[in-house]
C-alpha cells in the first residue's frame, strides 16, 4: 500500500477533546511500526496544529497522509485567518486571550515548534476566510 | 515472559467483565471462557479485582512452602502493615511473621529507605533522562516496555526495594546460619501478581530472587490470629524509617525527593495518559515520575485485604511513629544496586513487520470497524468493535463473531424479516411498546 489517509474533525467547542486527533495518529503510527522519532515529531506538530485550530479558529479538520517515507499533515479551518504570518511565526508572539493563557497555552511557541519539528512547513491563510497549515515529516529508518 | 494472573476454568462463566476492564486489551472470551493473551498482559490484576465469579487468580505459593527450608526469611511489603487495625509499631507484624514459622524478617521498607537515599543522590546529577521513572511497580515497567518503548531509558536504573531486600536477606541468612544457599528460603509477602512475576523472572538477574511469593490475603487470617495472641509489646526495634514505609502508598516514594519536581500517578488508565504526554515532551518540568498501577499505590494491590483508602490512612498513622532514616549512600553502592534493563521491542502493537503491509492491514481494520455497529457490546468476545476488527484482520477471529453480522446472514439465508427477535432486547431495532 502506498498511502493511508486519515481524516479527523477537530471540534472547536469541546476543549477537553483537543488533542484527540493527534493522540490517535500517534497510536496508528505505532501500530504501523514507524520509527519512534518520526512518531514523536508528527505528534508534536499535529498536537500544536490541532490546538491552534481549536483555540484560534473555532474548529476545523485534520487530514493526515501516511506513506512509508513521509507523513503529511494538513490542518484546515475557516477561522479568522492570520493577518501577519511573519509575526505569528516568531517565538513568543500570541494573541491568545487570558482565559486560554490560564490553561497554560498562549506562549506563542506552537507555530515555531511546528516548523522546527517538521521537514516542510507551509501556511496558506486569508483573513476572514481561514487557514491551512501543511507539514511534512520525513521518515528516516533506523532511528 | 512469565504471567502470574491465571484463570480458574471451572469458575469462569465467560461473562466478559474482565475483558472490558483490561487496560491493555489482553483478554478475549472464547467458548464461554476468558483467555489471557500472555504477550499483552502486564499482570496489573484489574481482572482479579473485577471478576464477579472470582475466577481470576494470581499464581502465588502457599504458606507451607516455608517448611521445605531449614531457615526461612519473610520479606513483608510495606503494604502489609496497613492491613491491620491499631498498629503503631510494625514490629508487632514482624513478631507475628516469626510466630507463623519464619526464622527471620527482612524489611522491604528498610530497603526502600536505601533506594530513596540513592535516588536522592542520583537526582542531583546532570545528564539524567527526564523525567526519571520509578522502577518500583513491575506492572508499570512492563507497560512501558510494551507500549512506550521510547521511555525505557527513563526507567530508574535502581532495583526495586523488594529485590534489594531479597538479596540482603539471603546474604544475611548465609552469614548468620552458615547454611548452604539451598537450605535457606526467602519469601516475599506480596500485594499483587505483578511482583510475583517480577521476582520469579527478575530482569537483570539470572535466577529467581526468592524461593516463593505468598499472597497477602492468603496469609492474612493466620497472621492476624498469631498477632492477637502475641499481646505484649514487641521487644525489637524496626529498621525501617518513615519514608520506606510510605512507599506503600502513592506519593510516598516521591516524597523522599523534596528537592526534585516530582509527580505521582496511580491507576493504570491515568498512567497511560501521563506516559503519552511524557512521550510527546508535554511535561518538561517533571523530573521524577512515581507510577503505581494500583489505585492509591500498593495499598490498592489486588491481593490485599483492606480497602485501599483505609490502608493508606493506617500507613500514614504508622509513619508518624517512625523516625526519618536518611541513609547516605556509600561509594560504589549505586552501581551495586543498579540493574541492566533489556530493551524489549514493541512488536505486540505492530500490525506487520513491513510498513506497507501494516498500512494495508490498518486500512482493512478501519474499514471493518466503520462497518461494525460500534456498540462495543463484547458479545463477539473482543473488548470493542475495533478490537474485533483487528482480530479479524490478523486472523484470530471471524467477522461473523459479531452477532449483528450473524443476524444479517440469518436474514439472508432464511429470508425472515424478524431475525431481530434473535437479538437481546437492547439491540433490537423495532419500536418499543410502553
Ligand atoms: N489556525 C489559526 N487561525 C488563526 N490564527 C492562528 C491560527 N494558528 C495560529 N494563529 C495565530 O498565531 C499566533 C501564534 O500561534 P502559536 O501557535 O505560535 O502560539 P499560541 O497558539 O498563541 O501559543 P502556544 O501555541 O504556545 O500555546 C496565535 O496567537 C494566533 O494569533
Ligand atoms: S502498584 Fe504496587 S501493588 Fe500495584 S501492581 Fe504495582 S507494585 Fe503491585
Ligand atoms: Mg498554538
Amino acid at each position: 500500500m502506498d498511502a493511508l489517509k486519515l481524516h479527523y474533525d477537530v471540534d472547536g467547542e469541546d476543549f477537553s477533546a483537543a488533542g484527540e486527533a493527534s493522540s490517535n495518529v500517534k497510536k496508528v503510527l505505532r501500530q504501523l511500526g514507524f520509527p519512534q522519532e518520526a512518531i514523536r515529531r508528527t505528534a508534536i506538530c499535529m498536537y500544536e496544529g490541532e490546538i491552534n485550530v481549536v483555540i484560534h479558529a473555532g474548529g476545523g479538520f485534520a487530514d493526515v497522509t501516511v506513506e512509508p517515507e513521509r507523513i503529511t499533515i494538513v490542518l484546515t479551518d475557516h477561522g479568522p485567518g492570520i493577518p501577519d504570518v511573519e509575526k505569528a511565526m516568531s517565538e513568543g508572539w500570541s494573541t491568545a486571550p487570558t482565559k486560554v493563557r490560564e490553561l497554560g497555552f498562549g506562549a506563542g511557541m506552537g507555530l515555531p515548534n511546528m516548523k522546527r519539528y517538521s521537514d516542510e512547513f507551509r501556511i496558506d491563510t486569508t483573513v476572514g476566510v481561514g487557514t491551512t497549515v501543511t507539514m511534512t515529516v520525513n521518515v528516516t529508518q533506523g532511528q | 515472559m512469565l504471567n502470574s494472573v491465571t484463570l480458574d476454568k471451572d469458575r469462569c462463566r465467560g461473562c466478559t467483565t474482565c475483558m472490558k476492564h483490561c487496560p491493555t486489551e489482553a483478554i478475549r472470551v472464547r467458548r464461554g471462557r476468558a483467555h489471557i493473551l500472555a504477550d499483552r498482559c502486564i499482570d496489573c490484576g484489574n481482572c482479579i479485582r473485577v471478576c464477579p465469579h472470582h475466577a481470576k487468580k494470581a499464581l502465588s505459593d502457599p504458606l507451607d512452602v516455608i517448611n521445605e527450608f531449614e531457615y526461612s526469611v519473610a520479606l513483608p511489603a510495606p503494604t502489609l502493615y496497613g492491613q491491620f487495625r491499631n498498629i503503631d509499631n510494625i514490629e508487632i507484624v514482624h513478631d507475628g511473621l516469626r510466630a507463623l514459622g519464619f526464622s527471620d524478617v527482612v524489611e522491604v521498607a528498610a530497603a526502600a529507605d536505601r533506594i530513596s537515599g540513592l535516588t536522592r543522590e542520583m537526582m542531583e546529577k546532570d545528564g539524567l533522562p527526564r523525567p526519571l521513572i520509578s522502577s518500583a511497580c513491575p506492572a508499570v515497567v512492563r507497560l512501558i516496555k510494551m507500549r512506550f518503548p521510547a521511555l525505557v531509558p527513563n526507567i530508574s536504573q535502581f532495583m526495586a526495594p523488594v529485590e534489594l531486600a531479597a538479596l540482603r536477606a539471603r546474604s544475611k541468612a548465609v552469614s548468620v546460619t552458615g547454611l548452604p544457599q539451598e537450605r535457606i528460603g526467602v519469601f516475599f509477602i506480596t500485594p499483587c501478581p505483578a511482583k510475583v512475576s517480577a521476582l520469579k523472572e527478575p530482569e537483570g538477574f539470572e535466577k529467581p530472587l526468592v524461593d516463593g511469593v505468598i499472597s497477602m490475603n492468603d496469609i492474612y487470617k493466620r497472621l492476624l490470629a498469631v498477632m492477637k495472641k502475641g499481646g505484649e509489646q514487641p521487644k525489637g526495634e524496626a529498621e525501617s524509617g518513615m519514608v520506606g514505609v510510605g512507599w506503600a502508598r502513592s506519593g510516598g516514594e516521591a516524597s523522599a525527593l523534596p528537592r526534585t519536581r516530582h509527580l505521582s500517578v496511580d491507576g493504570i488508565e491515568n498512567i497511560i495518559k501521563i506516559l503519552e504526554d511524557v512521550e510527546d515532551d508535554m511535561l518538561p518540568e517533571v523530573e521524577f515520575l512515581e507510577l503505581n498501577a494500583c489505585n492509591q499505590g500498593c495499598v490498592g494491590g489486588c491481593l490485599t485485604v483492606e480497602n485501599p483508602y483505609v490502608a493508606k490512612t493506617r500507613i500514614t498513622h504508622i509513619m508518624s511513629h517512625l523516625p526519618v532514616r536518611n541513609i547516605k549512600p556509600q561509594t560504589g553502592e549505586s552501581e551495586l544496586m543498579s540493574i541492566d534493563r533489556d530493551l524489549e521491542s514493541d512488536e505486540v502493537w505492530r500490525l506487520d513487520e513491513d510498513v506497507s503491509v501494516a498500512m494495508e492491514k490498518y486500512a482493512r481494520i478501519a474499514k471493518l470497524t466503520a462497518e461494525l455497529p460500534g456498540l462495543d457490546c463484547g458479545s463477539c468476545g473482543a473488548p470493542s468493535c475495533r478490537a474485533l476488527a483487528e482480530d479479524v484482520v490478523l486472523g484470530f477471529a471471524s467477522e461473523e463473531d459479531c452477532i449483528f453480522r450473524m443476524r444479517e446472514r440469518m436474514q439472508y439465508m432464511t429470508g425472515s424479516a424478524d431475525a431481530d427477535a434473535y437479538l437481546p432486547p437492547p439491540f433490537r431495532k423495532g419500536s418499543v411498546s410502553e
